[in-house]
């Protein structure tokens, strides 16, 4: 039998990360980017309440999506095949690429060949997980991302930090600074009058853009569904840089991940409900396209699909841990959570964050790292994201799971273990217990209403986060005996 | 090349061995559509979801298409108009002399981008989304065509306005061996990238005018 898929290689801008809980301090401290996003995630949360409450059957559509997702990754091998057979029936050349490294050849050697050197970009997270932008970059290909927070990200020299808004810790006037320092030195610059109006600032992304999309000869993208039935794309996107990129170029690559796989055109009925009211809170999109292969006269004649694993097939090996394939990258985890909300999406060190990296990335890319093991551990497990998972993806489960996983992993002798040892000792004999807690008692006489002094090593780590509640002036078990004799119980 | 697909396809099945039901288990492909309370609801519905979005809807008969189509030319100032093959000749008759009427014999997208406007038909309609679908066909030009120019006058049949997206996707099934592509349009272009403001008009049409024929 041959072997489960390997694990992703955590990609250059994420290796040596530190863990969720350090990274999501400093953040901490960015008030300027905690007002932005409780802003943004607020405004959306109420967006996406109204919408989803317009659809008397939502649960129904939620049960349909997973179901569908889980017909698909059950067998994904036949409907991946059957999705391969569509789309060269249509025209297009279908590539498979193992990991990262064989995607970023592979989409480098195709525009070499085309002998371009640029590509314009329609927003892609499979594009970013793979660093497809840096890998054009070494070759002396220039990647122009056309999404307007996607440019935002890119002339700012910064990292995404949500998965539909990559800069939604960016507000209008940091953007307003950034358009007019930036824009100038690759291509047309802002307008010398500027505003950070958002209107304004739109126009001035047009009118950088319009000069690229008019020349470009190769466009990448990526898909938010392959459908297996027609071998047919579908972009979902507001603001038609989408449209352009897949329309005007002679020739387009659109790198897709193996789990977006639809198994029949219909299923298009349940997501495009699902997406758009989860995603961006209405009722639809702005544009979506869909092309099956080349279309004769019309957009590009040279189409690319590259289908690629980099992780996904360990993820589906695990029986319990599988379901993180049915995402569909909506993000309504993210809004919803009231960790990302504080924190924000930088310290999830991923391209993936909020809940769904915290399963995503610890599956995808194995536990190796000190930031994927912290991620099962950045949730307070309120269970807001699986309320919102349009896939209904049971994001408390999986985490509870990968906790699990990591702290199997680490085997007894760990601080933690040594504490829960000495805890089951402790529990295990009445006396002892007893005894233990007429000492917590006496400290707390000493303590008064102040909090304990810092402890070094584990135990100060976990509570320099937490405030432990006032020690009691008495135990249950001294409470009881106080009572006085001869009482059976159960009367009073 | 079909090494990597060896290897990816070996790893998926190896990966799913617990699993037993056969493919298609799951049955028929699930329909969850959205009651519609009868055509004239379904319209206004479309109407009213269009108009949210900030399109302008002007609601004609038959006869009247040409005029409307001339009125809002003229109303935006425009001074160009691309019109796609297979365009009925009525919807343009009356346009003014002043606007330059331009047929598609493939042209550029640099020339494109200096034309002001498009007017073209549409496929489908979908009222619980104001949804417009073109598939491209006769009248509605390649995608290009309503892409570029700043203003889109796009023509919806009352009678191609369905209730819900699901009963849009069946109509939509691509033709087995000459496939369309589409396009989905729900308002003009538009974005909330900036502090989820949402803000209309970015690369696509800045201005979306629809047509609304009755009785056609």
């Amino acid at each position: 039998m041959s072997a489960v898929g390997p694990v992703q290689q955590t990609s250059p801008t994420f290796v040596g990360m530190p863990k969720f809980p350090y990274a999501a301090r400093s953040a901490l401290g960015n008030t300027q980017q905690r007002r932005n996003l409780a802003h943004a995630t607020g405004v959306i949360r109420a967006k996406r309440a109204k919408v989803v409450a317009e659809v008397p059957r939502w649960e129904e559509l939620r049960q349909a999506g997973a179901d569908a997702k889980d017909e698909v990754l059950g067998h994904l091998a036949d409907y991946l095949v059957q999705a391969e057979e569509a789309l060269t029936r249509g025209g297009a050349v279908v590539h498979w690429a193992r990991d990262a490294a064989e995607a970023n050849r592979i989409v480098v050697d195709l525009v070499k060949a085309v002998g371009t050197g640029e590509v314009v970009k329609v927003k892609s997270m499979a594009t970013q997980e793979i660093e497809l932008n840096e890998a054009l970059e070494a070759e002396g290909i220039h990647a122009w991302e056309t999404d307007l927070a996607e440019l935002i990200v890119q002339l700012g020299h910064d990292r995404p930090s949500h998965i539909l808004v990559p800069a939604i810790h960016r507000n209008r006037s940091e953007i307003r600074e950034i358009f007019r320092r930036e824009m100038g030195l690759v291509g047309r610059p802002a307008p010398d009058d500027l505003t950070d109006e958002p209107r304004r600032l739109a126009e001035a992304a047009r009118l950088h853009l319009r000069e690229k999309f008019l020349r470009a000869k190769v466009a990448i993208s990526g898909a938010n569904f392959l459908v297996a039935e027609t071998g047919t794309l579908v972009v979902v996107e507001s603001e038609g840089n989408g449209r352009m990129c897949l329309t005007l170029p002679e020739t387009l690559i659109s790198v897709v991940g193996i789990e977006k796989v639809l198994p029949t055109w219909q299923d298009l009925g349940t997501f495009l409900q699902l997406l758009p009211r989860s995603s961006t809170g209405e009722r639809m999109n702005p544009y979506t396209s869909m092309w099956s292969g080349v279309h004769a006269g019309d957009g590009p004649q040279n189409v690319h699909v590259v289908l690629i694993d980099n992780g996904r097939t360990h993820v589906l090996a695990d029986p319990v841990g599988r379901e993180a394939l049915r995402c569909i990258r909506c993000s309504a985890c993210l809004n919803t959570c009231p960790v990302y909300e504080r924190a924000g999406g930088h310290a999830y060190g991923s391209v993936y964050p909020g809940p769904i990296g915290s399963i995503l990335n610890p599956q995808l890319r194995g536990t190796a790292s000190e930031v994927d093991r912290s991620l099962p551990f950045a949730s307070t497990l309120c269970g807001a994201c699986f309320e919102a998972c349009p896939m209904r993806i049971d994001i408390p489960k999986l985490l509870v799971h990968l906790r699990a996983k990591v702290v199997d992993a680490k085997g007894r002798n760990t601080a933690e273990g040594r504490a829960m040892a000495a805890g089951a000792w402790l529990f295990a004999d009445a006396r002892r217990l007893e005894k233990a807690q007429k000492g917590s008692v006496l400290a707390g006489k000493v303590l008064g209403n102040r909090q304990p002094p810092p402890l070094p090593g584990a135990m100060g780590m976990w509570l320099g986060a937490r405030d432990i509640p006032d020690l009691p002036a008495q135990t249950f078990r001294q409470w009881w005996n106080a009572r006085g004799s001869g009482s059976t119980g159960g009367q009073s | 090349m079909s090494a990597a697909k060896d290897a990816i396809l070996a790893r998926v099945r190896a990966a799913v061995t617990d699993l037993r039901a056969p493919v298609g288990a799951r049955g028929d492909t699930p329909w969850v559509d959205q009651a519609s309370a009868g055509v004239a609801e379904t319209v206004e519905l479309f109407v009213e979801n269009v108009v949210d979005y900030k399109a302008e809807v002007v609601r004609v008969a038959p006869a009247g298409v040409g005029e409307a189509v001339a009125a809002a030319l003229t109303a935006y100032g425009v001074t160009s108009v691309v019109v796609p093959d297979g365009t009925d000749p009525a919807w343009t008759a009356a346009v003014p002399e002043t606007v330059r009427q331009v047929s598609d014999d493939g042209l550029s997208s640099a020339a494109l981008d200096g034309i002001d406007a498009v007017v073209t038909s549409s496929a489908v309609g979908i009222a619980t989304t104001g949804t417009i679908v073109l598939d491209h066909g006769p009248g509605q030009g390649r995608r290009a065509l309503s892409l570029v120019p700043d203003v889109h006058v796009c023509v919806v049949a009352a009678d191609s306005v369905v209730h819900d997206v699901p009963e849009a996707v069946a109509r939509l099934h691509p033709q087995a061996g000459m496939p369309r592509p589409l396009t989905w349009i729900s308002g003009p272009s538009a974005t909330s990238d900036i502090e989820l403001d949402r803000v209309e008009g970015v690369h696509g049409p800045r201005t979306l005018h629809v047509i609304l024929v009755e009785g056609w």
